[in-house]
């Protein structure tokens, strides 16, 4: 039995009308509409349009709650395999209502969908994480071009055939890198494209550099001696046994540890769990990384008033940038809440 | 400098009465092997083990690939400085039992070391699961000093290839390999025209599981100098490291540096290869200062046009890679970096812990957090249950069957920053 493909369009490509129409609510008919036509023979004997759901672009734009709901609980009566839609091209809210209820579809029904769309179509830079986009030119005389690479994208996806690369199969990237084997090594590669850039010839970089986000840092405590201090380590100084399962490297979560009545990190009661660096000293003394002895000291010396009672604690070697950013965002949460001024952060 | 590499192809790998070569059949002896490292007072035993490619094994935890290799005219031994003479090395003729490594394996040393499949969906990411491999599974005596365990690791896995290729000294030769290049006045005056590139090979220099030795010299207590390409083709870099074991540079990867291979390959025709830069990373910002400067200031001094910068290892390091690129390029001078990602485990994650506008020149060598599911093997060598605590992997790693859910960088080599494979990320 084919695959059962639902077809997302607007008013314009149903027919109905352009701007003048735009306001029509979500409708559907049985098997293809408009461009849908094409895209069903492209799809061969393996996948069928079985139906069309049509929105009106304002309408969806303007109610997108409702829109949204109402067009996927037209979709849901289809059962599909896959939701299509557009192509959108540049039109602004036709890509908006495209990469939207693509997104939904996948979210709600958990199968995949597809779009097409110029790549400065606002909806690709609000959807492309969560749906493929297939890149067009700006506007419907890219039709002709589009619904080929649709329908052979779409193909791929449904019989689950490995996905290549954005570059290699024409959709525009969901943010993500992944490995593949290329014709020539790393180290072909890094020659090659030296010479081009010695030449002053045109090269492709394998990777854009990001851009980091710049943290402000905070601003000096003033009144030191009534201050609450905290300690927080990505360098791996876990209560011995390491409780909490935390990763020696790639940490996917970080650890909350009591040390009250403790002036000391030993052998006996902390270890490092690191993956990154020689840890025979930090075993030795878990207190050259996570410095509670020198902490205790200056505490009871008056220099501050008072160590918090837990120190937080990670892997930092091989971890994702976007799991480092969410644990400083929750332990800064939590120490904010439990009215800690300072904290002392360290690492390896 | 001419060096002639006189390659010996191994097919198979068999245990015999006698450690020789014979019609591309390496036989191995194993008592006289196991003497040949025994000698060793922090061993209590040490027993030996066969991978052939495609055979259903797991080796874990590794620390280093050796590849065998012997001076057979222009010096003797090999590695200079650990079982050669401390002499300089790149000229005369080396045998290479080509197709066979040296593993050495044992408890683990660190919490760093990494895996080997030698069939299955983890093979094709490492370069030793299409070697023939003589495994070295170390039992050192008990709470051995951690330092002293790696340097008897490290010397046992030299001298066991060292002892293969000495009693294959007769071998047939199957293909001979030139590498010949002059002083670098005598080149610029043979390729006026050519633009001249040299390579910082940058290593990790940061104490246990995280050391590079530049003919027995501790690189960390090391100022960048220049080397001939020959001198690494010829043994005068080693590696006593794999901590995250996907981006370090074995032993055997330095013998093969795929960079220098491939600018030899274009010495003459494209290229002016200048030289090899062996420097280091440093754990302190002011030797990452230091190092990089003096490379970008080497790199200028010898005229370079261009250079190709393999980073080794990731989070810290970024920084120093970003350093080399940063001050070359204010030079004038183009650079190439070759890095591997920690873009985490779905691959979204900004995948560098430094960058700078200059690193424009990137080859990726694989998302070190990309998970791979890897099944059951029929045998396993060494301790399997050191998943738990190798770099990709977790205590939920392995499963009841023996199957395993990991990441990269928990295999050997898996993304190499020589550019060794040819594995890479895109985006998707």
């Amino acid at each position: 039995m084919a695959f059962k493909v639902v077809h997302y369009i607007n008013q314009f490509y149903a027919g109905m009308g352009g701007e003048d129409t735009a306001h029509v609510k979500p409708s559907f008919q049985e098997g293809t509409v408009g461009p849908g036509m094409q895209l069903d023979t492209l799809l061969g004997e393996e996948a069928a349009v079985v139906g069309t759901v049509i929105c009106g672009d304002s309408y969806y734009g303007e109610h997108m709650d409702e829109a949204r709901a109402e067009c996927l609980k037209m979709i849901r009566a289809f059962e599909p395999d896959m939701v299509i839609a557009g192509p959108g091209f540049n039109a602004g809210r036709y890509g908006v209502a495209c990469g939207d209820i693509c997104a939904a579809v996948s979210d709600e029904l958990g199968i995949p969908t597809l779009t097409a769309l110029y790549p400065e179509n606002p909806g690709v830079e609000m959807y492309h994480k969560k749906t493929y986009i297939v890149e067009t030119v700006d506007s419907a005389r890219g039709m002709r071009k589009a619904l080929p690479k649709m329908a052979e994208l779409g193909l791929k996806i449904l019989r689950k055939e490995p996905m290549g690369s954005a570059a290699e199969e024409g959709y525009l990237h969901r943010g993500m890198r992944k490995g593949f084997f290329h014709e020539k090594t790393g180290a072909e590669r890094a020659v090659d494209m030296l010479l081009k850039k010695i030449k002053g010839e045109p090269f492709e970089t394998e990777m854009e550099m990001p851009v980091f986000k710049k943290i402000e840092p905070a601003a000096p405590v003033l009144d030191l001696k009534n201050a609450t201090i905290a300690i927080c380590s990505s360098g791996g100084i876990v209560p011995k046994g390491n409780p909490d399962h935390i990763r020696v490297s790639s940490a996917e979560k970080f650890g909350k540890y009591d040390i009250r009545g403790l002036d000391d990190l030993t052998p006996e009661n902390f270890e490092s769990i690191h993956g990154g660096y020689d840890r025979v000293y930090a075993l030795d003394n878990p207190d050259v990384v996570l410095p509670l002895d020198v902490m205790r000291e200056l505490e009871k010396e008056g220099v501050f008033k008072k160590l918090y009672d837990f120190a937080y604690t990670t892997t930092g070697t091989g971890t994702a940038v976007a799991n480092a950013e969410r644990f400083g965002q929750e332990i800064g949460k939590e120490l904010k809440e439990a009215g800690v001024d300072a904290v002392i952060l360290t690492a390896t | 400098m001419r060096l002639e590499l006189r390659k010996a192809f191994v097919k198979d790998i068999q245990w015999g009465d006698t450690t020789k070569l014979d019609n591309n059949v390496l036989y191995v002896n194993t008592e006289e092997a196991r003497a040949a490292v025994l000698d060793d007072e922090n061993f209590v035993d040490v027993e030996l083990e066969l991978a052939r490619p495609g055979e259903s094994i797991r080796i874990i935890p590794v620390k280093d690939a050796i590849e065998p290799r012997v001076k057979l005219e222009g010096g003797e031994s090999f590695f200079p400085g650990f079982c050669a003479p401390m002499e300089p090395v790149g000229e005369g003729a080396t045998l290479v039992l080509e197709g066979s490594a040296v593993l050495t394996c044992g408890p683990l040393v660190g919490i760093q070391e990494g895996f080997i499949d030698m069939t299955g969906p983890a093979a094709p990411y490492n370069p030793f699961s299409g070697t023939y491999n003589l495994v070295m599974v170390a039992k050192p005596v008990d709470n051995l000093e951690k330092h002293a365990y790696e340097k008897s690791l490290r010397m046992a896995g030299l001298k066991l290839a060292l002892y293969l290729a000495e009693k294959c000294k007769d071998a047939k030769i199957d293909d001979v390999e030139v590498f010949e290049k002059g002083t670098i006045p005598e080149e610029n005056e043979k390729y006026p025209d050519l633009p001249k590139i040299t390579y910082f090979c940058m290593s990790i220099t940061q104490g246990l599981l995280h050391d590079t030795f530049l003919y027995a010299a501790d690189m960390k207590n090391i100022v960048p100098t220049v080397v001939h390409p020959n001198e690494v083709l010829d043994g005068a870099m080693v590696s006593g490291n794999c901590v995250s074991a996907c981006d370090k540079n074995t032993t055997f990867h330095h013998v093969n540096d795929p960079i220098v291979l491939e600018l030899y390959k274009r010495h003459g025709k494209e290229i002016n290869f200048l030289g090899v830069i062996p420097t280091l990373e440093s754990t302190v910002l002011a030797g990452k200062q230091r190092s990089t400067w003096m490379n970008a200031m080497l790199a200028n001094m010898l005229g370079a046009d261009g250079v190709v910068i393999s980073e080794e290892g990731y989070g810290n390091p970024d920084t120093d890679l970003c350093m080399n690129a940063k001050k070359c390029e204010d030079m004038g001078i183009k650079t190439v970096v070759i890095s591997d990602e920690a873009a985490g485990e779905d691959g979204s994650s900004q995948g560098l812990a430094d960058a700078t506008p200059e690193m424009s020149g990137f080859v990726s060598a694989g998302n070190v957090n990309e998970m791979i599911e890897v099944p059951p093997m029929d045998k396993v060598i060494g301790y399997v249950e050191s998943i738990a605590y190798v770099s990709g992997g977790a205590v939920e790693s392995l499963r009841e069957d023996g199957s395993m859910f990991v990441e990269l960088q928990s295999i050997i080599g898996s993304t190499n920053e020589l550019g060794f494979s040819k594995l890479g990320c895109e985006w998707v």
